[in-house]
Parts: C-alpha cells; structure tokens; sequence
C-alpha cells in the first residue's frame, strides 16, 4: 500500500454522495435559489442565464430541429366540429382583440422561467368566431412539426388564460419558442402549451396528446398533477 | 571496475505513461468533447436555434455519457491495466508534500512532488467522481419514469451545476497542458525527460533512479537509452519489495 492519506478516494466518494443528495434535495434548493435570485435576473434581463441551475427557458423539440415556416406562409386551421372552419393567416389572428398574460412559465421537468409576457389571441374568441357544433366537448392541438399535439376540455379551452400566442417577451415568438403561432395554456405544464400550432380541431372527446401518450397527465394543473406540487401561476 | 554512482549516469527519457494509459487519456478526451460539444446546445436555449435537432444532439450526448466508462473499466480490468491501478493508487494517496505544494505557496517550493502533483491528483478524483455523478443524474433525467418527479428535478439541478465546473476544470486541464508542453507531449509519447522530472516530478526521479540502480545491482538489464515500461515497472516492484532494505532518502 503506497502512503499518505487517500484524498482522492474521500474526493471521489465526496462527490458521488453530494450528488445523491443534491438528487433529493435539488428540487428544492432550486426554487430557494430561485426566489433569492429572482430580483436580481429580473432587474439584469440575460443575467440568468448565466447563473448554472438557475430558471431559463429550456428549447425542447420532439422532432429532428425545429420546424420553420415564414410569416407570411403561415396558416392556423380551426375544423372539426364547428359551424364554419377557419384558415387564418397571421395577420387575421393579429387584427383580432390582443389579450397580454405575463405569467411564470413553469415545466414539468421542473424549471420555472418568471414573469414572461405573452401576446396573442384568446382562445375563447376563436372558438366563438369558428362556432362550436352541438356534442363538441374537447380539443385537438396539432403541431405543423408533423409529430406533435395536445388536447383540452373545451371548458379549459374558454378559460381567459388560454390564448393562440403570436408574442412573446415583446417580440415575436421565435422559432426555437414555437413560433410564428403556439398555444398558450398558463395554468398548466408547459407541455400543454403546443409549439408551432398549425390546426385546432374540435372533437367529441378528449384525445390525450404527444406526451399524455407517455404517461403525462392529461390534466396538467401546475402544482395538481404529475406527482408535482409547485405554486401555481394564475 | 565501476560502482553505482549516486547519481546514475542514465540520461534516457523516462516512461510516464504507458500505451494503455495514453489511449485511455484520448478515448475518454474524446468522448469528453463530444458530450461537452454537444451539451452547449442543449444548454443554452439561443444556440439550440441554431443547431436545431435537438433530439439528435441529445442521443449523441447521452450514449457518449453512457460510453464513457468503459474505456475506463475495459483498462483497468486486465493484466494490461498495471500501470493504471499503479497510477491510480498514486492519484489517491497525498503526502505531506502534496498538501504544502497546494495549500502553502511558501512551502510548495520545497514540496517533494511524486509522479503528479496535488493539482493533478484533484483534477483525477473530480474527472472520476463527476464521470459516477453525471452518469448517475444524467441516467434520472433521460429515464425519469422509474423516479419520483422531485428526483428528476435534483438531479436536472446537479448535472447542470456539475456541468458548469467541468467546463471549468476541463478548460483548466487544457490551459495547464499547452503551456506545459512537456507534459502535453508525454500523454502522446509516453515519455519525459530527467531534466523536466527534475523540476516536477523529483520524488519520483529518484524512485526510478533508484529502481534503476537496484535493477543494475540484480543483474536486471536496463539498456541504456530505452528504459521500457515493464522493466522500469518491474525494478520499481523490486524497489517496493526491498523497502526495509534501501532506506528512503
């Protein structure tokens, strides 16, 4: 046995048991972290970013890269059970009342991104401008990535902090956030906020979505569903 | 006639690190930049925009996480894997030595450096334990169903802290090797001259010096200009074993 002390072992070990506790408390050293942090990213904008573990947003995509479409090519279809289908164009979504939410985004993963502003269309006013059709009771969200969809209840689609999302941060929405056009549903997990919205469709009951295939809750209340208990943000 | 001088008259460059010992410093260098090159994009939220294939990026960076042992496990698990444990064991133990060269810059000139130094050695055990910690973390966030929610956001947390201080200490590591270009030719050649032993590593000059004349004294060959590894090795088992004999110095 060589001598000296075995620094490298306590090192090693040291390490492998911070990280099993930093697994199990993590979570919530992380929004601690956040509310201590939160005046200070707020007050310097991009500061955030930089701090390591703390909340920005993630870009997540469920196909190869992002879709991408021009605004001028873009197209939002409202079908299904309705009384007369909609083929919108972003212009016609942007000549309709703007409803602004600023909102924390929160993710079911667990980063929660503060007071972001969202600009857009609520979804209660295309539903009232398509018609719903007697015995529609749900909704159907398709991504124009080809892959990925949501759905609601249409009692959560009239909810005033859903909205068909054009802005964001007082920009447009870019690509990498979903854009030109996404939905947004503030109550809930971020995965029911479908990026790059191509069509809605009403339907006669509820069709769980990309990730609800996968053992997400359909009903993704944020701080009421997936075994999470954040702090709800409307 | 001739007696073993003191200072052997052997100018031959010394084995530092062995084939086995080299590939496995490449392989896992590899696969550390792949799993850091493809960690940018998935961090930082304006890149991905432009990379795009996220879903690419994230199998390369997770089955590149995955290898990443295994050159490490494949080395150290055979006969060929001497000098590694050896070298290993070194990274372990710290002497008094090893803690004056790091924590005193008055004693560090003094300090008696072995074959690494303290920096070295820290740098070892942080490569080690973040290789069980980022694979551990990394293993919840990829396939969290087994997992309590709040798990998957520790350990999201500690594989993006940890993230962080690699990139630090990897950039270090880099730092440290180009401006030493002794030691950066060593992980590709294996060897290092007596003179830069002299001034790094005098601790462990002497060991294989000593090794060498204990090797000459037992009639073991060690021809001149080419001190092989195993037989640098093999006096060195010597030296170990004849501990009680040759006083340290």
């Amino acid at each position: 046995m060589r001598p000296g002390t075995p620094v490298g072992r306590r090192v090693f070990l040291g390490m492998a048991g911070l990280g099993a506790v930093g697994i199990l408390t993590g979570a919530k050293v992380q929004s601690a972290l956040g509310r201590v942090l939160q005046p200070v990213t707020s007050a310097s904008g991009g500061l955030s970013a930089l701090i390591p573990g703390s909340d920005t947003f993630r870009i997540y995509t469920v196909t190869d890269g992002f879709p991408s479409v021009t605004d001028d090519a873009y197209r939002l279809k409202v079908g299904g059970m309705v009384n007369q289908s909609l083929d919108l164009t972003l212009a016609d979504l942007k000549a309709m009342p703007r409803t602004t939410l600023v909102r924390d985004f929160q993710c079911v993963t667990g980063w929660r991104v503060p007071n972001v502003r969202w600009e857009g269309v609520l979804l209660s006013h295309l539903l009232e401008a398509a018609g719903v059709a007697p015995g529609a009771s749900a909704l159907v969200f398709d991504s124009f990535d080809g892959v990925y969809t949501e759905s609601l209840t249409l009692s959560q689609a009239r909810r005033p902090d859903v909205m068909v999302a054009y802005g964001f941060e007082g920009g447009p929405v870019s690509t990498a956030h979903g854009g030109p056009v996404r939905l947004y549903v503030a109550p809930m997990y971020g995965y029911k906020s479908a990026k790059w919205l191509g069509a809605i469709n009403l339907v006669g009951g509820v069709e769980p979505g990309y990730w609800e295939q996968q053992g997400y809750d359909v009903d993704a209340w944020i701080g009421a569903s997936n075994g999470r208990h954040d702090a709800p943000v409307s | 006639m001739t007696l073993p001088s003191a200072e052997p008259a052997n100018s031959a460059d010394l084995e530092r690190f062995d084939l086995v010992e080299r590939g496995l410093h490449w392989v896992n260098a590899g696969l550390f930049g792949v799993v850091m090159l493809t960690a940018v994009p998935l961090y930082i939220g304006s890149l991905a925009g432009i990379f795009g294939r996220r879903h690419l990026l994230v199998e390369i960076h997770v089955w590149a996480g995955v290898a990443l042992p295994v050159p490490l496990l494949l080395a150290l698990a055979g006969p060929w894997g001497r000098n590694l444990r050896d070298d290993l064991s070194r990274f372990n133990r710290w002497t008094k030595d090893d803690f004056d060269w790091l924590f005193s810059s008055a004693r560090r000139l003094q300090a008696r450096v072995g074959k690494f130094n303290a920096g070295q050695k820290l740098n070892a055990a942080f490569i080690g334990g973040s290789i069980v910690v980022m694979l551990a973390t990394g293993s919840i966030m990829k396939w969290f169903s087994p997992f309590p929610n709040s798990w998957r956001t520790g350990a999201t947390f500690v594989h993006d802290l940890l993230a962080t201080a690699i990139f630090v200490v990897v950039a270090g590591h880099i730092a440290f090797a180009l401006t030493h270009v002794d030691a950066l030719r060593s992980s590709i050649t294996g060897r290092v001259s007596r003179t830069w032993a002299r001034r790094y590593a005098p601790a462990w000059l002497e060991e294989m010096e000593r090794a060498e004349v204990l090797g000459t004294q037992r009639g073991v060959s060690t021809p001149r200009g080419s001190l092989a590894g195993s037989q640098s090795r093999s006096a060195s088992a010597d030296l170990k074993a004849n501990r009680s004999v040759i006083p340290p110095t």
